[in-house]
């Protein structure tokens, strides 16, 4: 069952100029992403800073509102909803179902409301007057994510950086939502405690049948928590395909580097890695053909000038790179 | 191997506040050696910063070094203590960012947004050397070409905030390198990075180490880039060293539980996908709620009675490796 399906969503933002500020141009901060998740999966969007993952995950949040495309999110009832295209009011009986956690846990909660104010708020906004009725689901949702209810009338500073994120979690899941869009929910966190939220997040997926759209940049947590990974440069989704493949066998050149950069806790694989030269392409005056050519060792004239379009190179892995049948690139084997 | 460079010994700073006194540094001791990179690693609150402060001389009030030594072999052959020196004293600011340099995590408020990287850059060599102002400027342009930036004599009238995360943090290495000194102390250095660029920045680390056979002292959470860099390893919790040792050991025969449930509960990209972690159990103590005896024994699957009441003494367990945990400590247990 689908719960979200975004299809070629853009999102330009102006660049303004001058005096009078005429539009000199845009940043395709977003341009033409597509993807669907379904219940009970998780689909990660990873890339480097200012690849537009954020602001994918705000659009469908409709926390600012797309330039073009399609959101059709499917609501409580089953009905289809295209979000994009809804008014404030229109959208307000659905953010109930679209939930979010927050990538920093202290500036994340209010410090002068209790924890059973923090939880209990979306409820009572959501009409659930009665005080017994929401200290009871209160009360529910702390045993959900671990917390003793003991802690029910403490304020957010007496709590450490895990317990915080737990508390949000509480929060994001007192509406029943079908999905959750978690922002760097982990990266924050100490070690130890990234250990146990991330373990926390994969029981409440299997127990509610959630749908997560799970945007992070470390990819050694994205392989523990995704069914499928989306990676992202400049704007446009470079690689889609089931975390298995993209890791084993990645079939964008970008996803090659990405995961040769990664960091292996053992001294014993300090591997030739693949640097990458240069930065991150600017996205408001992007490199012509495909965006990776002046970075990508395996360039040629052709990507130069064409611009490559995503395509399905093995059931559900899909690549946007012109050489992506011929190129064999290196992935990381799972447990080598 | 030859003497260290810099050797600390048994360091304690303590911050005294009105609610207690918080223990950030409570008995330190390693070695740096020149060409060779020494590896501190550990979760917030456990003191790995406060140690490279203390050892710059730069730690805050109401902190300050309570106890300790921290022995550097000057340039000219002599050894001095640093926790004797006054902290804004000659010798001290000939030291800091002279004979020991530093990066930050943060090259974004470590960069001035008034002055170009240029003036700062030059400035900093102009404080450690007598060269005319075109020598310094053209010094300048050479150090930003070591650390890879392109174009470095256009890019030297640039301000921070006209590059990138990377290109900062490049900035910043040739700060600190400005006056050739033979330490270099790198606190979480890529940590407000991409991995793209983290690997291109310790790649830059460990090729200017190489060159010019500098002590580096790597500060870090992150136990991937601690097996990348690292030849040896200190595990720090709560302002204790709780393991150290050469980097194989560490990772391949750790001995200390804080250590192995550390080691077990990193995400790996080699795990299987939607594969659970391993965990601590608990979360870090709050500072001032320090726990009596080990500090980790509460969070401890290994912890016994002794555990609680008495502060386990270090114990070798191989060469150049050390734990402090009474599970190898015969006499106690």
């Amino acid at each position: 069952m689908t719960v979200l399906d975004v299809r070629h969503l853009r999102k330009h933002f102006p660049l303004r100029q001058g005096l009078l500020g005429r539009t000199s141009g845009y940043v395709k901060a977003v341009d033409d992403v597509s993807f669907s998740i379904e219940a009970g999966e998780t689909l990660s969007l990873v890339g480097e800073s200012g690849c537009g993952k954020t602001t994918t995950s705000r659009c469908i949040l409709r926390a600012i509102k797309p330039s073009s495309g399609e959101i059709l999110f499917r609501t409580a009832n089953g009905e289809k909803i295209d979000v994009a295209s809804l008014d404030k009011k229109q959208l307000r009986p659905l953010r109930r179902q679209m939930q979010m956690i927050f990538q920093d846990p202290f500036s994340s909660l209010n410090p002068r409301m209790t924890i059973s104010e923090i939880i209990g708020e979306p409820l009572l906004v959501n009409g659930m007057t009665g005080t017994a009725e929401r200290n009871k689901r209160v009360a529910d949702l702390l045993e959900l994510v671990q917390l003793p209810s003991a802690y029910l009338n403490r304020f957010p500073h007496a709590f450490s950086g895990g317990q915080r994120q737990r508390i949000g979690i509480a929060r994001a899941l007192a509406l029943n939502p079908s999905l959750i869009v978690a922002d760097e929910p982990v990266s924050a966190l100490d070690v130890s405690v990234q250990a146990q939220i991330v373990n926390l997040m994969l029981d409440l997926q299997d127990r509610l049948g959630l749908a997560y759209l799970f945007v992070a940049h470390d990819l050694s947590v994205v392989k523990h928590v995704s069914h499928r990974v989306a990676v992202m440069y400049v704007g446009r989704i470079v690689e889609i395909a089931p975390t298995t493949s993209l890791f084993n066998t990645p079939g964008h050149p970008y996803t090659e580097a990405l995961l040769s950069a990664v960091p292996v806790p053992d001294p014993r694989r300090r591997a030739q890695r693949i640097v990458l030269e240069g930065d991150v392409a600017d996205p408001s005056d992007p490199p012509s053909g495909c965006h990776f050519h002046p970075r990508c060792q395996y360039a040629t004239d052709q990507c130069r000038t064409e611009t490559p379009e995503l395509r399905e190179i093995a059931p559900g892995h899909s690549v946007r790179c012109l050489r992506a049948e011929e190129l064999s690139l290196l992935g990381v084997p799972t447990g080598a | 191997m030859a003497d260290p460079i810099l050797s600390v010994r048994d360091l304690h700073t303590y911050f005294v506040a009105d609610e207690g006194v918080v223990r950030a540094v409570d008995g330190t001791s390693f070695d740096l050696h020149s060409g060779r990179t020494l590896g501190i690693v550990g979760e917030s609150g456990c003191g790995k910063s406060v140690t490279a402060k203390s050892i710059l001389r730069i730690v805050e009030r109401p902190g300050r070094i309570v106890s300790g030594q921290i022995m550097l072999r000057r340039q000219n052959g002599s050894t001095v203590d640093l926790t004797t020196l006054p902290t804004d004293g000659r010798d001290m600011r000939s030291i800091r960012g002279g004979e020991i340099g530093l990066v930050f995590q943060e090259p974004m408020s470590s960069l001035s947004a008034f002055h170009t990287i240029g003036n700062q850059l030059m400035e900093a060599i102009r404080l450690h050397t007598n060269l005319s102002k075109r020598a310094i400027r053209e010094q300048a342009i050479e150090l930003l070409a070591m650390v890879g930036i392109p174009r470095p004599a256009q890019r030297i009238d640039s301000y921070s905030f006209e590059l990138s995360g990377g290109l900062r943090q490049r900035v910043m290495i040739a700060m600190a390198l400005a006056a050739e000194p033979r330490v270099l102390i790198a606190d979480e250095p890529t940590t407000a990075l991409d991995v793209t660029t983290q690997a291109q920045i310790l790649d830059l680390i460990r090729r200017l180490q190489q060159e010019r056979d500098l002590a580096v002292m790597l500060i870090t959470h992150d136990m991937g880039v601690i097996a990348e860099m690292a030849d040896d390893v200190v595990v720090m919790y709560l302002g204790k060293e709780v393991e150290k040792g050469p980097v194989d050991d560490i990772f391949h025969a750790p001995r200390h539980p804080y250590t192995k449930s550390l080691l077990r509960s990193i995400p790996s990209v080699l795990a299987e996908p939607r594969s659970r972690l391993a965990t601590i159990t608990g979360s870090i103590p709050h500072p001032f709620a320090r726990p009596g005896g080990c500090p980790f024994h509460p969070r401890c699957p290994d912890r016994h009675a002794v555990c609680e009441i008495t502060v386990p003494a270090e114990v070798v367990i191989g060469e150049n490796h050390v734990t402090a945990c009474h599970l190898y400590n015969k006499v106690a247990a």
